[in-house]
Parts: C-alpha cells; sequence; structure tokens
C-alpha cells in the first residue's frame, strides 16, 4: 500500500517539478533535498488530493517535510 | 551625447519558423505561416485562420519549465535564448543589465483556461503559477530571471505598438546611463475563442477562411482585415562602448525611436496619420539623421482597409517627395499580426533587411490599392543600396499609440 502512494507520489513529483522517479524516496526532504519550491508543493498536494481522494490542508502540508510524511499522512487518510 | 546603442543579438519564434533564420528565409521566399486554426471551437467564428506558430515553443522548451509558464511567455524565453546566445552570453554586472519585454494581452489565454477550471472543479484546483502566467509583466520577468537581470525588469504596454515601445525603452534605458545591456522585444500568444469573436466583433478579422496564406494582404484592394499571428522577437541592445569592449559583432545600430499619440479614436486610425507622421520624424531625429538617409520601411501593414491607407498617408507626410524613393514592406503579410509581439519581430526583420541588403516580398500584393500610394515590395524580394543606410520600423496600437524605430546599417 505505502510502495504504491510512494511510487504514485514519485510519478507525481517528477510531473510537476521535473525530479526524477527514483530520487523521490522515503527519507527525501521536498525542499531540502527534491528543491520543491512553494508553488510546486501547492501542484504535488492538488495532484496527491485528486489522486488518492483525501484532503490535505494547509495547516497538514507545512508537517509533511519529507516523502515518507506525506506518504504515511495519504495511506491515514484515504 | 547620448551613448550609442548596437544591436548584437536576435532571437525569434513565429508563425513562418521557429528561430531567426528560419524566419527570415521563409519571408524572403514568400512563405505564408497563417493557417486554418484546428479546434472545434472555429466552427461558428467569423475567423477561422490564424498565424499559429511554426514549432511549438512548449516542445522546445524543458517539459517542467514550459508547463509553469503561459504560451506567450515560453515564446519570449524561446526567443531571448536565441537571442542572447548570438550575443555570445554578455558577461555584464548584473545591475548593468535590463529587460524589456511586452505584450499586448498579457496571458490572456491561460486566464482562460484558469476560468474554466474554476467552473468545473472549483477555486481549489486553480494553479498556483496562475497569476505570474496571466501577468502583463511576466514576460519580462521570466526573461529577466533567464539572463539575471538586475538594472530593471519593464514591460511596455501600448496594445500593437508594445513591442516597438519595449526596445525604444530598452535602448533610453543604455541612453541614460541606466544600464549597458537590455535584452528586450515582445511577445504575444492569444488565439482563443475570446480575442478571435472580439477582433471579429470589431470587423478588425481577415474571414477569408477558404484561402488562409492569402487571408493577410496588405495594400492590396481586397484586403479585407488582419489576421491574428502568435509569436515572439527578442534583440539584445548594449552600449556600442561596451559591445566594443568585448569585442562582440554587432549586427546594426540603433537608430532612435518616435513615440506620440493620435488622439483621435480607441481603435481607429486618424485618417490623417499625423501621430503616426510625428513619430516617423521624430525617430528620425532622435537617430540624428535626415529623411534622405532613409531606405526601407518595414510598415505596421496590417491588412486593414482603413490602417493601410492612413499609414500610407502617414509616411507620405513624414517623408515628403522621398518617399518614393523608400522600398516598403508589409511582412504581417506572412506572420499575420502578432500584436504585442509585431513591432519586435518587425525590428528583427528591419535589421535583417538592413544586413543582407534585401527586403522581403509583401505576400498577396496582386491589386495594390490606388490609395496607398508607396512602393511597395512586392513578388519577390528588393535590393537596398550599399553603403550606410537607414530603415524606419512602424507600430501602431489600439489606443492610439504611434512608435517608430529606426535602425541603421553596421
Amino acid at each position: 500500500m505505502s510502495q504504491e502512494i510512494l511510487d504514485g507520489l514519485a510519478v507525481i513529483v517528477n510531473e510537476v517539478a521535473g525530479v526524477p522517479v527514483e530520487d523521490v524516496q522515503s527519507d527525501k526532504s521536498f525542499v531540502d533535498d527534491l528543491d520543491i519550491d512553494s508553488l510546486s508543493m501547492v501542484e504535488v498536494v492538488m495532484a496527491a488530493e485528486d489522486k488518492w481522494g483525501v484532503k490535505i490542508p494547509d495547516s497538514e502540508v507545512k508537517n509533511l517535510k519529507t516523502v515518507g510524511d506525506a506518504v504515511a499522512y495519504i495511506a491515514a487518510n484515504q | 551625447m547620448t551613448r550609442e546603442v548596437v544591436v548584437t543579438g536576435l532571437g525569434m519564434t513565429t508563425p513562418v519558423g521557429g528561430d531567426v533564420e528560419s524566419s527570415w528565409q521563409a519571408l524572403l521566399a514568400g512563405n505564408s505561416g497563417i493557417r486554418l486554426i484546428d479546434a472545434p471551437w472555429v466552427a461558428d467564428q467569423p475567423a477561422k485562420i490564424a498565424g499559429i506558430m511554426a514549432v511549438d515553443p512548449a516542445e522546445v522548451l524543458d517539459r517542467v519549465e514550459a508547463r509553469r509558464l503561459d504560451r506567450g511567455q515560453q515564446a519570449a524565453l524561446v526567443a531571448a535564448r536565441e537571442a542572447w546566445a548570438q550575443a555570445g552570453s554578455p558577461q555584464v554586472d548584473p545591475e548593468r543589465l535590463g529587460a524589456v519585454i511586452s505584450t499586448g494581452m498579457g496571458g490572456l489565454v491561460s486566464l482562460m483556461d484558469a476560468y474554466d477550471t474554476l467552473l468545473d472543479r472549483g477555486p481549489s484546483r486553480i494553479s498556483p503559477h496562475m497569476v505570474t502566467q496571466i501577468m502583463p509583466n511576466g514576460p519580462a520577468a521570466i526573461v529577466g530571471l533567464e539572463v539575471g537581470a538586475r538594472a530593471g525588469v519593464h514591460g511596455q504596454v501600448s496594445a500593437c505598438a508594445s513591442g516597438a515601445e519595449a526596445v525604444s525603452y530598452a535602448a533610453r534605458m543604455i541612453q541614460t546611463g541606466r544600464a549597458d545591456v537590455v535584452i528586450c522585444g515582445g511577445t504575444e500568444a492569444v488565439i482563443h475563442p475570446i480575442t478571435m469573436a472580439g477582433f471579429a466583433a470589431m470587423r478588425a478579422l481577415s474571414t477569408r477562411n477558404d484561402d488562409p496564406t492569402s487571408a493577410s494582404r496588405p495594400y492590396d484592394l481586397g484586403r479585407d482585415g488582419f489576421v491574428m499571428g502568435e509569436g515572439s522577437g527578442v534583440l539584445v541592445l548594449e552600449a556600442a562602448e561596451f559591445a566594443a569592449a568585448r569585442g562582440a559583432t554587432v549586427l546594426a545600430v540603433y537608430g532612435g525611436a518616435g513615440l506620440t499619440s493620435d488622439g483621435h479614436h480607441i481603435a481607429q486610425p486618424d485618417p490623417e496619420g499625423l501621430g503616426a507622421a510625428r513619430a516617423m520624424r521624430f525617430a528620425i531625429d532622435d537617430a540624428g539623421l535626415s529623411i534622405d538617409d532613409i531606405v526601407h520601411i518595414n510598415a505596421h501593414a496590417t491588412s486593414t482597409p482603413q490602417g493601410d491607407i492612413a499609414e500610407s498617408v502617414a509616411i507620405r507626410a513624414a517623408l515628403g517627395s522621398h518617399t518614393d524613393d523608400v522600398i516598403v514592406t508589409g511582412t504581417k503579410s506572412m506572420t499575420g499580426h502578432l500584436l504585442g509581439g509585431a513591432g519586435a519581430i518587425e525590428s528583427v526583420f528591419t535589421i535583417l533587411a538592413l544586413r543582407d541588403r534585401l527586403v522581403p516580398p509583401t505576400a498577396n500584393l496582386v491589386d495594390q490599392d490606388p490609395e496607398i500610394t508607396l512602393d511597395v515590395a512586392a513578388g519577390s524580394p528588393r535590393e537596398l543600396p550599399s553603403g550606410d543606410i537607414a530603415a524606419l520600423n512602424n507600430s501602431f496600437g489600439f489606443g492610439g499609440h504611434d512608435v517608430a524605430l529606426v535602425f541603421r546599417s553596421a
């Protein structure tokens, strides 16, 4: 389940920001490792909400530091 | 004594080519870039034709880069990279480097697309890039970021004169000492049902839908309006002493600009062409030249019944009997009308005409309107004289904006 979300998120991050799919790993920080700026993060969240039917409020987004944080949040709230 | 300004780089993407040389060769060959618009929405539009960019800028740019930009911004970035590369990517203090890129209508298609999204899927699905895609200073900002300009980033807005006004403002930045190098020009990509309907409502567009390549026909008796085009033209201007110090190749000398306003009507040209005539004379004065130095005019010549005559009247008012010794061309006959990009691509074409001593023909000029008392290049390219020569580029915009630029041979 988590692997599926991770794979799907990697595709989204690649689409939005051009980061190679294989670089999108659970331990990577969106900002520090993947160079995702705040506008691109909005796009990632939007696409994730659409794909998994979750709602990720802005108040949660700031807690999603790593890819793994996002995967866990999506898995728990799907 | 103002600082002399020279042109060291040119770039463009147009309906007739994805870069400067392919666009220029298409013009010399008389090839039109006007096509039937391939979209379902044209079915109930009065005008179904346009000059669509020959090379999709989104295919030229990196995929991620392209998706964050409006199509007009994409075109500007493609043209800017070509111009900057030709100039040799000048090593210049960023605080002495400016960017002036204009658009007549901004990111209107991105705005309309976002509005569709708003209606279909609600406010939460609006792209975070929408605002920077639609703002009229967006193309200037994108190009400014590309080259790292910190002397100032500006976007002049004067409808179809915007691109020419941008070039004049860029030159002024150098002349007045604010910058040593300025990348400048114009861009437009607003082929969309809303703009096509709007211009059609003004009865401004050609409806020669059954023969797209012959629809834009400046000065011809059969002309029935302009054809919308899209694309971008960019020039690198720099202080002559700066270019000389770094050993740059000078393509042309920027002469001067004349900017006036008609004070006549929001959309119709002054039939006496007084504002346009003053702009041309001011530009020649600003260049320190006399009327006799002008050998060529890349005219605004949009192919509207009224506008082409008004410009002819204005040229004769400005140049008097010397008008008969000037070879005029209307390149919109092949590119269509790029609105805010027009003055920029036509500045590039004017410079290329001076470089190659060749004036591209005005396509589709079969039966010249007797009210057009100009020597118009038609059929095949016309040669320009050797020696030091100068040319005018005219651009006029809805709102009554008149901008004339003068360039001199290198």
